[in-house]
């Protein structure tokens, strides 16, 4: 891509999309060390997790602040107005990634008293770094300008979903067997929940991260079928 | 599921701004001053009730090619024009047609306003009377009267209608010029940058009437401002040393052009 005739707008783009890779890098920490500090019952971890997201709000606003800016001095096209608007989105989605791990190192005082069964939190621990690739994938592939790497990307989530589906009845079996595993795993159940709806804000951001690369809207996916929900009618 | 509102429907059917009539038509258009080729092979559509807006970087023969549709580029000696260009389907550079009458069909209006030396009211009076549109007096103040309506200007100017035109504001000046070219009721108006020598309210002023006069008239206006072309025109034509490079609906081409120059131009980089 060219540059621009004024350089200091390049400077100013330049500087959305690194807050944006350092959001990306704060999100799949955030994500990373609220999982490990729940099945290791860390509170010192869980807590670095919290203040993690003061750091992240204020870079969601220092975005949307210079974003702001850019597009009041400057009146992006194309491209640029493209960039501009999907890093405010795209930062929303982060941001709110950031409160979702934030919530799941809520937990960790909580769970911390039970024991967690081992075999679920070596399924946990699977469902967390599929998340966490995820999130790193998508800003990285992004700044590296790899449309149609997120295509497959949103397929992944599809991975994410069956395995929460999974971790759902695998609860519920322990639940059912030992009543006193009922507040562990019920904690454990948020986390995972909240794990899935990383995933699902991933996939937002791959979609977004689509439409200011290319200039069109990905295909739109077939609805997705959430079997926990059934399950719990049945 | 959306709810459609009935206008909405209506749109969905008429179809995107595309499908719209071409009023006018240029089919290879070269232009050439002495012997340098200023336009090649252009090739446009103008819809009729439509905005189109022509953007491109200075040189590109935009001018130009606004001059050929009322063949203004006659009066400059050293232009010439091949191809063929229609309104309504018949060519324009036809011998028979009479040049004065097909100006008084697709009006100009130019970038610095410029009324003549004479009220108000004659500024617009002038047009009709040698049209003979008018045969009585009370005619002329009736078309006088609407066409300054039209153009929004009657307000502002009814108390002093023989006070010289040039003692205008700048946008009023313009606007005023607007109602000249209205009052011969022409059918395609041409304006070429009629907002660069305006401050933002006269030229938001102007903008809202272009888009109020698009209803009845088909508008081509060339523009240096890619606001201004992505505010007031359903479609934007590109062009680039001598040659389109790109047209289409104006949506579309502010936010993802498909030509590499428009990108360049568009957003501010080097091409
Ligand atoms: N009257 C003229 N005599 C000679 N050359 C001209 C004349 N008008 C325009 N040109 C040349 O034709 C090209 C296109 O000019 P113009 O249509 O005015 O461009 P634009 O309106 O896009 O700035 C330029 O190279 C310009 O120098
Ligand atoms: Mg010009």
């Amino acid at each position: 891509m060219a540059e621009h005739i004024v350089a200091s707008f390049d400077q100013e783009l330049e500087h959305i999309d690194r807050l944006l890779r350092d959001m990306g890098e704060l999100a799949g920490s955030m994500t990373q060390a609220a999982t490990r500090a729940l099945l290791t019952s860390d509170n010192a971890l869980a807590q670095r997790v919290v203040s993690d997201d003061t750091i992240m709000d204020a870079k969601q606003t220092e975005l949307d602040e210079r974003a702001i800016t850019l597009i009041a001095k400057r009146q992006p096209m194309a491209q640029d107005l493209r960039a501009v608007v999907g890093a405010i989105r795209m930062a929303s989605d982060l941001e709110r990634i950031g409160d979702l791990a934030k919530n799941i190192a809520k937990r960790v005082g909580a769970v911390g008293q039970s024991a967690t069964p081992r075999k679920l939190s070596h399924s946990i621990d699977t469902m967390a770094s599929m998340v966490l690739a995820q999130v790193n994938a998508v800003v990285d592939r992004y700044v590296a300008r790899k449309a149609s790497d997120l295509v497959s990307l949103r397929d992944e989530d599809e991975k994410i979903d069956i395995h929460y589906t999974s971790v759902f009845r695998e609860l519920l079996t322990y639940m059912m067997e030992d009543p006193r595993n009922i507040t562990a795993c019920t904690h454990l159940l948020f986390c995972a929940k909240n794990l899935e709806r990383v995933g699902d804000h991933v996939t937002n951001i791959a979609e977004n991260a689509y439409y200011i690369l290319t200039g069109e809207q990905l295909p739109v996916q077939r609805p997705k079928l959430d079997e926990t929900q059934m399950t719990v009618k049945s | 599921m959306n709810m459609l509102t009935d206008a909405a429907v209506e749109t969905a059917l008429e179809g995107a701004p595309e499908s719209k009539a071409a009023k006018m038509r240029g089919e290879k258009v070269n232009v050439f001053y002495g012997g340098k080729q200023a336009l090649f092979d252009v090739s446009l559509d103008v819809g009729e009730n439509q905005v189109t807006a022509l953007i491109g970087p200075s040189g590109c023969g935009k001018s130009t090619f606004l001059r050929c549709l009322n063949r203004m580029n006659d009066t400059i000696d050293i232009a010439r024009v091949t191809g063929k260009i229609t309104l309504d389907d018949e060519d324009i550079y036809n011998p028979r047609i009479d040049v004065v009458e097909l100006r008084a069909r697709v009006g100009m209006v130019f970038q610095k306003p410029n009324p003549f030396p004479k009220s108000i009211y004659e500024n617009v009076a002038y047009g009709p009377r040698i049209h003979g549109l008018a045969s009585a007096k009370g005619d002329l103040d009736g078309i006088v009267e609407t066409s300054l309506q039209k153009a929004g200007l009657f307000n502002e100017v009814k108390d002093r209608l023989h006070e010289p035109g040039t003692g205008l504001s700048g946008g009023q000046q313009q606007r005023l010029c607007i109602a000249r070219a209205i009052a011969v009721s022409p059918e395609v108006i041409l304006m070429d940058e009629p907002c660069s020598a305006l401050d933002p309210i006269a030229t938001a002023r102007v903008e809202e009437l272009i888009d109020e006069l698009r209803e009845n008239y088909t508008i081509v206006i060339v523009t240096h401002s890619m606001q201004q072309a992505a505010r007031v025109s359903q479609r934007t034509a590109m062009f680039h040393l001598g040659n389109l490079v790109e047209e289409g609906p104006t949506d579309k081409m502010f936010t993802n052009p498909e030509d590499k120059r428009t990108q360049d131009y568009i957003t501010g980089r080097f091409g």
